[in-house]
C-alpha cells in the first residue's frame, strides 16, 4: 500500500436517533466527508450537541450509522467500518483501532494493572510482560504504585481515567479516536498523556480527537474539521 | 432497523463455530420460539436479554439439545459432526454430543446438580457419562475443574445442599468445564445471588474466557452482566430476536422500539 493512501476515507457520513417513545427522528450530522493519512491528527470541532462525540463512536460502530462510506485501510486490507460485519468489528477494536475516552468501564474485582495490561495479552504478549508494561505506562500517568493492584471502581474520576487512558494507549493502533481525554486531569497527566500522543503520532498512528481545550494538544493537530448543527429533515 | 445490511465477515479467519438457521420451538399454537438464526465464532461471549417469556431461556435448552426443535437447523463445527443437523439427532446422539461438547449452567442449580451427593461426585458424574472409568483421572479431573471454577477445595465433599448460591453455581460450572467443552451456556449465571457473590461469578467467567478462549452464550436480564460479559448480544421478544449487535452499539444506540425500552428501563 502506498504512503500517501489514506489510512481512513469517509465520504457522506450521516446519523440520526430515532426515538421510538417520542417518536421522532433526532439528527446529529449529515454528509460529512474527509480523508486521514497516517500519522495525521484531525481536530474535530463545534458547539456542544453537534455530534463530535457521536462521529466518533459511529467510526467506532457503537453508533449505528445512517449512510454514507467509511473505508479503512486495515491490517488485513480495506474495510468500510459502517457496514463491517460485527465480528470484524470486533477484531479491529481488538487490533487496528483504539478509542480513549473519559470515563473508564471498571469490572468487579479487577486490578488496575490488569485492566491496563488486557489490550496486550489480547494481542499475544505474555502475561508478566504485560503487567511489566501496564505498571511503566500507570507510573507515566502518575498513578501511585499504591493503587496499581487495587480496584478502580472506588478510584478518583481523575486517577479513573489516568487509568483508562493508560489501557487505551497502551497498544499501538493504526486509528485512535479521542473523546475529550484531557477533561478532568491534572498537569502532569495531562502533560503525560500528550506526549504519549505525540509518541504514538509519531510512529504513523492516525487520529481523530474531540477536545474540550484544544490547545492541550495544540503541536499535535494538522487540520481541523468544524461540524455544522444539521438541518432538521 | 438498522440502515446498512452488514458485509459477511472478511477480516477473521476463522469459520463460525455454531450456526443456527430459522429455528423454532411451538408449545401447542403458541410460538415460543420463532425464526431465530444465530452464529457465533470460536472465544465470543453472546449475550441474549429479553423479559420473561421471550424465549432465550427456551433457546438456551435448545443450543444444549435437551429441549426438541420444530423445525430449524442447528450446526457445531466440530470434527465429524459439521455436515449434520444436530436438531434430527435421536436422544442418545444428542446426549452424548451434549456430555462432550457442551457444558451448561442453569439459574436453579437443582436442575444441574445432584444436590445430596458430594460436590466432586457430582463434577466427576459428567466425566462418568463421557466414559471415564478410572477413579484417579476422574479425582483429578474433578478437581482441576473445580479449583478452575475458583470452588474452595477444602469443601468438595460437601453435597450442594449445604452450600451457599454462589458455591452452588461454582459445582455447576466445574461440572460445566469438566470436560473442557467447545460451548459453555449459562441461563441466568448470576441471578438470585448477592452482588459481592454476583462479581465473584462473573470474574470467574471472565477468567475462564480470558484462558481458555471458551465460547459462551449468556441469557440474562441483568444488562450490567451482559456488559461486562458479553461482545455481542441478541435481544428477543415473543420468541423472535428483534436486533443484534455489539454490546455497546446495542446498550448506547439501540435501534428497536423494544430495545430502547429496556435499555432506558435500566437502573
Amino acid at each position: 500500500m502506498p504512503v500517501s493512501d489514506p489510512v481512513l476515507s469517509v465520504q457522506a457520513l450521516t446519523k440520526g436517533f430515532t426515538v421510538h417513545h417520542l417518536s421522532t427522528e433526532i439528527a446529529a450530522f449529515a454528509d460529512v466527508s474527509f480523508d486521514l493519512a497516517q500519522g495525521e491528527f484531525l481536530l474535530l470541532r463545534g458547539p456542544n450537541g453537534v455530534g463530535k462525540s457521536t462521529l466518533l463512536r459511529t467510526l467506532w460502530r457503537s453508533c449505528v450509522p445512517l449512510g454514507g462510506r467509511a473505508v479503512f485501510q486495515s491490517s488485513r486490507g480495506p474495510v468500510d467500518l459502517l457496514r463491517a460485519a460485527d465480528v470484524d468489528i470486533a477484531w479491529l477494536r481488538r487490533n487496528d483501532i483504539g478509542f480513549a475516552t473519559q470515563f473508564l468501564t471498571a469490572r468487579p474485582r479487577v486490578s488496575a494493572e490488569a485492566l491496563v495490561a488486557e489490550p496486550l495479552t489480547q494481542s499475544g504478549v505474555a502475561l508478566d510482560a504485560a503487567l511489566q508494561t501496564a505498571r511503566q505506562h500507570l507510573h507515566a500517568f502518575g498513578v501511585s504504585p499504591l493503587l496499581w493492584p487495587a480496584y478502580p471502581s472506588t478510584f478518583s474520576g481523575g486517577e479513573q481515567q489516568k487509568v483508562n487512558l493508560a489501557r487505551a494507549l497502551i497498544v499501538p493502533r493504526k486509528l485512535l479516536l479521542l473523546d475529550e481525554p484531557t477533561a478532568s486531569l491534572d498537569a502532569a497527566a495531562r502533560q503525560a498523556l500528550v506526549a504519549r500522543l505525540a509518541a504514538l503520532k509519531a510512529a504513523g498512528t492516525a487520529m481523530i480527537g474531540v477536545f474540550h481545550h484544544p490547545e492541550d494538544v495544540a503541536h499535535l493537530i494538522d487540520r481541523e474539521l468544524a461540524l455544522a448543527p444539521a438541518v432538521a429533515a | 432497523m438498522t440502515a446498512f445490511i452488514p458485509d459477511a465477515p472478511i477480516l477473521i479467519d476463522q469459520q463460525p463455530l455454531l450456526r443456527v438457521t430459522a429455528a423454532r420451538r411451538l408449545y401447542g399454537s403458541f410460538v415460543a420460539v420463532d425464526d431465530v438464526s444465530l452464529e457465533v465464532w470460536p472465544g465470543e461471549v453472546i449475550g441474549i436479554v429479553g423479559e420473561s417469556g421471550s424465549g432465550k431461556s427456551t433457546l438456551l435448552r435448545m443450543l444444549n439439545l435437551e429441549e426438541p426443535s420444530n423445525g430449524g437447523d442447528y450446526r457445531l463445527t466440530l470434527p465429524g459432526r459439521a455436515e449434520q443437523n444436530l436438531f434430527d439427532l435421536d436422544r442418545f446422539e444428542k446426549r452424548a454430543l451434549r456430555a462432550r461438547h457442551i457444558g451448561i449452567v442453569y439459574q436453579n442449580p437443582h436442575l444441574g446438580l445432584m444436590m445430596h451427593n458430594s460436590s466432586s461426585g457430582n463434577v466427576a458424574e459428567r466425566l462418568v457419562v463421557a466414559g471415564e472409568r478410572r477413579f484417579a483421572v476422574m479425582r483429578r479431573r474433578a478437581t482441576g475443574a473445580l479449583a478452575a471454577s475458583d470452588f474452595p477445595l477444602d469443601r468438595k465433599d460437601a453435597p450442594p445442599i449445604e452450600l451457599s448460591g454462589g458455591m452452588q453455581q461454582r459445582v455447576q460450572l466445574a461440572k460445566a468445564i469438566a470436560l473442557e467443552p467447545e460451548l459453555l451456556l449459562l441461563d441466568e449465571p448470576t441471578t438470585g445471588l448477592d452482588v459481592s457473590v454476583q462479581a465473584l461469578v462473573i470474574d470467574t467467567l471472565k477468567r475462564l474466557q480470558a484462558e481458555r478462549a471458551i465460547t459462551m452464550i449468556v441469557v440474562s436480564h441483568d444488562l450490567g452482566v451482559i456488559r461486562t460479559l458479553a461482545d455481542r448480544v441478541l435481544v428477543m421478544k415473543q420468541g423472535r430476536v428483534v436486533e443484534q449487535g455489539l454490546t455497546d452499539q446495542v446498550l448506547h444506540d439501540p435501534q428497536h422500539p423494544y430495545a430502547q425500552e429496556l435499555v432506558h428501563a435500566r437502573l
